[in-house]
């Protein structure tokens, strides 16, 4: 699914990423714990192809391809999705408008027909379902007065309407109370199948009570130090990155 | 996405551009009052009628040019170098449909606009102006039965003349301003509208204008007046060929409002902007001001400027009757070197007058846009309200928006309220809106939408579309 070898980013001539390699197999749910400023945020700005980050060193390919020569839209049309850290306000476009031109731009990518209004409503009702998220929030403008919550769910509303083989989720528990939180994990729940995969980024264990992940990485200025499975995420929580960073520089000390 | 990257999304070729080759009998350029008196002696006009064109082209002279207030930069006209007349050649007015010139009905249906079979379908009445002359006006019978007069200004001269003569001038008098005075010494056709007594027009109503002709001005003027409890909306679009010189544009609009009638005129402005250099284009110098003459009279102006290479132009309300109400919502739109100036001016004179503006200036390129208006609230014009908003949309660092707002309150009962903002295209709502899915131009085309739908939602259905995919046009290139 996603191939990330010896990856080197810089952003405004400073080195973030400095030689990152992930591989995701399809249906697996990987997550990356790591400390402030490791660099996890700029990994999923990367994935996603924003501008402000310099590629210097290194390849991803996605899905057979090389995700680094792809525009953005391109990227959403070979099933990347990126759920935002903070999810951005668009006044005066309805969530309805924004998806129907999302979904069709990516169906028109992938070669399939677009669906008219009614074809898209059935959509929309069938995968907020399979979410149990409410379609009311579709009426109103893109993200604008959402609180956080509110926020997050249309993040995985988005998602599930769009179907992505890969969906990146950056630090989509930040600002949740228990009850939000829960209402993500299920819709990311609700979605995991044998060819669906994920990427969690995330800055605290408690996600992962709700996600369990196939595999958890820890990231360390710019490097995944340490990987393991998803009993690693208890061992942080009780030893804390200290530990993890204290383990790095004895190893390459 | 980088800034320059954001400037590219205008750069679409201007599709109205073709010219028609057409036979046209045109007067040779310059103005004077031998040229004045050849346009009415075409258009065998009553003498009260000259005699109101040579007062107006007396004032004329006397008058200069605004060169000083507006936010805008040009080459004068040459007033003396371009012609005041064009028509297509032909013996006798086309009575229907059947014996308009097919060139003309083939340059319309290149234009989209129906004035054939698919007007029928659109359920749309359309007079369609060509330079100087209306050359069809569809859907006369229909509407003749519900007692509705919809013809070009000239054959309303000549079909009812105390009409014409009543309201003519009536809001916008003769030596109201320069451009004004022009339109009124040598202005040649336009659109009459008349709602009797407690009719709602069964149709949109919509003038089409085009000018073809080269080293032309267009001076078209229109009426509407709308009786007691009777309602119309109105549409009017317009185009132009590409060429290298400027061409001028000075219309003149006058709506009357009677008791309780309702008046919603619309605009789809597309005239030649020019080339990405600022080469060619049209000025675009209009009058347009409404009178809300009647007890609970209403006149709401809609506007979507996105073309022209200068535009100076303030659809206006005068808020005459009491508990009358005026609006105002704009979409204005500069690209490479267009220049707008444009607002509006809301006069309270009734008691319990409201008037609201809403304004959207966009600004790509080095397009300059600026929002001028006035909101005057007279002694009289008791618990009067007004709200306004001015928003402006920046694309790129290279262009500029500029707001002048005038506020002149005259009373203590009255509320007047002015917000305005002005955003950039921020780069994450770009990156947000194409890791959906959307390429570059999709995205800006969808967040100007957005930014302009409190406007938009005023236009009617079918040219609501319109408006949208003009505006994706209007932007192509200013991203890229």
């Amino acid at each position: 699914m996603l191939e990330i070898k010896d990856l080197h980013a810089t952003v405004n001539g400073k080195a973030i990423l400095k030689g990152l390699n992930l591989s995701i197999g399809p249906g697996e749910v990987h997550c990356i714990m790591g400390p402030n400023g490791s660099g996890k945020s700029t990994l999923s700005q990367v994935l996603a192809g924003r501008d402000a980050y310099e590629i210097t060193q290194g390849s991803v390919t996605f899905r057979g391809k090389d995700l680094l020569e792809q525009e953005p839209h391109e990227r959403a049309g070979e099933g990347l999705f990126l759920a935002f850290q903070y999810p951005v306000e668009i006044p005066g476009v309805s969530g309805n408008q924004f998806l129907r031109a999302a979904l069709n731009a990516v169906r028109q990518y992938r070669g399939q027909d677009e669906l008219d209004a009614a074809q898209m409503m059935k959509v929309f009702r069938e995968r907020a379902k399979q979410v149990k998220i409410e379609l009311a929030s579709l009426k109103r403008s893109v993200n604008e007065g959402f609180s956080g919550g509110e926020k997050k769910r249309n993040e995985m509303l988005q998602m599930a309407i769009l179907e992505p083989h890969l969906a990146v989720l950056d630090e989509v528990d930040s600002g949740l109370d228990i009850d939000a939180l829960k209402i993500v994990s299920d819709a990311v729940n609700a979605m995991r199948t044998t060819e669906r995969s994920f990427l969690l980024i995330t800055h605290y264990q408690r996600l992962l009570n709700h996600i369990v992940p196939d595999h958890i990485h820890v990231l360390v200025d710019g490097q995944i130090v340490k990987s393991g499975g998803k009993e690693l995420a208890l061992e942080l929580e009780e030893k804390g990155y200290a530990w993890v960073e204290e383990h790095t520089k004895s190893v390459a000390g | 996405m980088t800034t320059s990257e954001i400037e590219q999304l205008a750069k679409k070729e201007y599709k109205y551009g073709f010219v028609t080759e057409i036979e046209s009998e045109t007067f040779p350029p310059g103005l004077n009052e031998d040229v004045i008196r050849a346009i009415s002696a075409k258009k065998d006009e009553p003498q009260w009628l000259l005699d109101w064109r040579l007062k107006a082209f007396a004032v004329w002279q006397k008058m200069d040019e605004p060169h000083h207030w507006p936010q805008l930069k040009y080459k004068p006209t040459g007033y003396q170098d371009i012609s005041y007349y064009s028509s297509p050649k032909k013996k006798d007015g086309p009575k229907s449909l059947e014996e308009v010139d097919p060139k003309l009905l083939e340059t319309y249906e290149k234009l989209g606009i129906p004035l054939g079979e698919r007007a029928r379908l659109a359920g749309v009445a359309v007079d369609a102006v060509f330079d100087s002359v209306s050359v069809v006006t569809t859907f006369k019978e229909t509407l003749k039965k519900a007692g509705v007069i919809f013809c070009p200004i000239s054959e309303a001269v000549r079909d009812y003349p105390e009409l014409v003569q009543k309201y003519l001038g009536s809001v916008v008098p003769h030596s109201d301003n320069f451009f004004a005075a022009l339109n009124s010494a040598v202005f040649t056709d336009g659109s009459f509208v008349y709602i009797p007594k407690g009719v709602r027009c069964p149709m949109e109503l919509s003038t089409y204008f085009r000018i073809n002709e080269a080293s032309t001005g267009q001076f078209e003027r229109t009426l509407i007046v709308a009786e007691e409890s009777s309602y119309v909306s109105y549409l009017e679009g317009c185009t132009a060929p590409m060429r290298d010189e400027n061409q001028l544009h000075a219309a003149v609009v006058e709506l009357v409002a009677l008791d309780d009638a309702k008046i919603k005129y619309s605009t789809v402005q597309n005239w030649y902007p020019g080339d990405e250099e600022g080469k060619g284009g049209i000025y675009n110098f209009v009058t347009k001001r409404g009178k809300c003459a009647g007890r609970n009279s209403h006149i709401s102006w809609t506007q979507v400027e996105t073309g022209s290479a200068v535009t100076w132009k303030y659809p206006s309300c005068i808020l005459q009757g009491d508990g009358s109400v005026g609006e105002f919502y704009s979409v204005a739109l500069t690209n490479n070197y267009q220049q707008a100036d444009t607002g509006t001016k809301m006069v309270h004179i009734g008691k319990n007058t409201k008037s609201t503006i809403i304004s959207k200036g966009i600004s790509a390129g080095k397009g300059q846009n600026t929002y001028r208006g006035l909101v005057k609230v007279m002694k009289g014009a008791e618990n009067s309200r007004n709200y306004t908003q001015c928003d402006s949309l920046l694309i790129g660092d290279r262009c500029g928006a500029h707001t002048f707002p005038y506020i002149d309150v005259r009373n203590t009962s009255s509320t007047v309220e002015h917000e305005a903002s002005t955003s950039k295209i921020a780069e994450d709502q770009m990156f947000y809106v194409q890791q959906r899915g959307l390429d570059m131009e999709n995205a800006v085309s969808l967040i100007v939408n957005g930014f302009c739908k409190d406007v938009f939602r005023e236009l009617p259905m079918e040219f609501a579309v319109e408006a949208t995919k003009l505006l994706a046009v209007s932007l192509e290139g200013s991203v890229g």
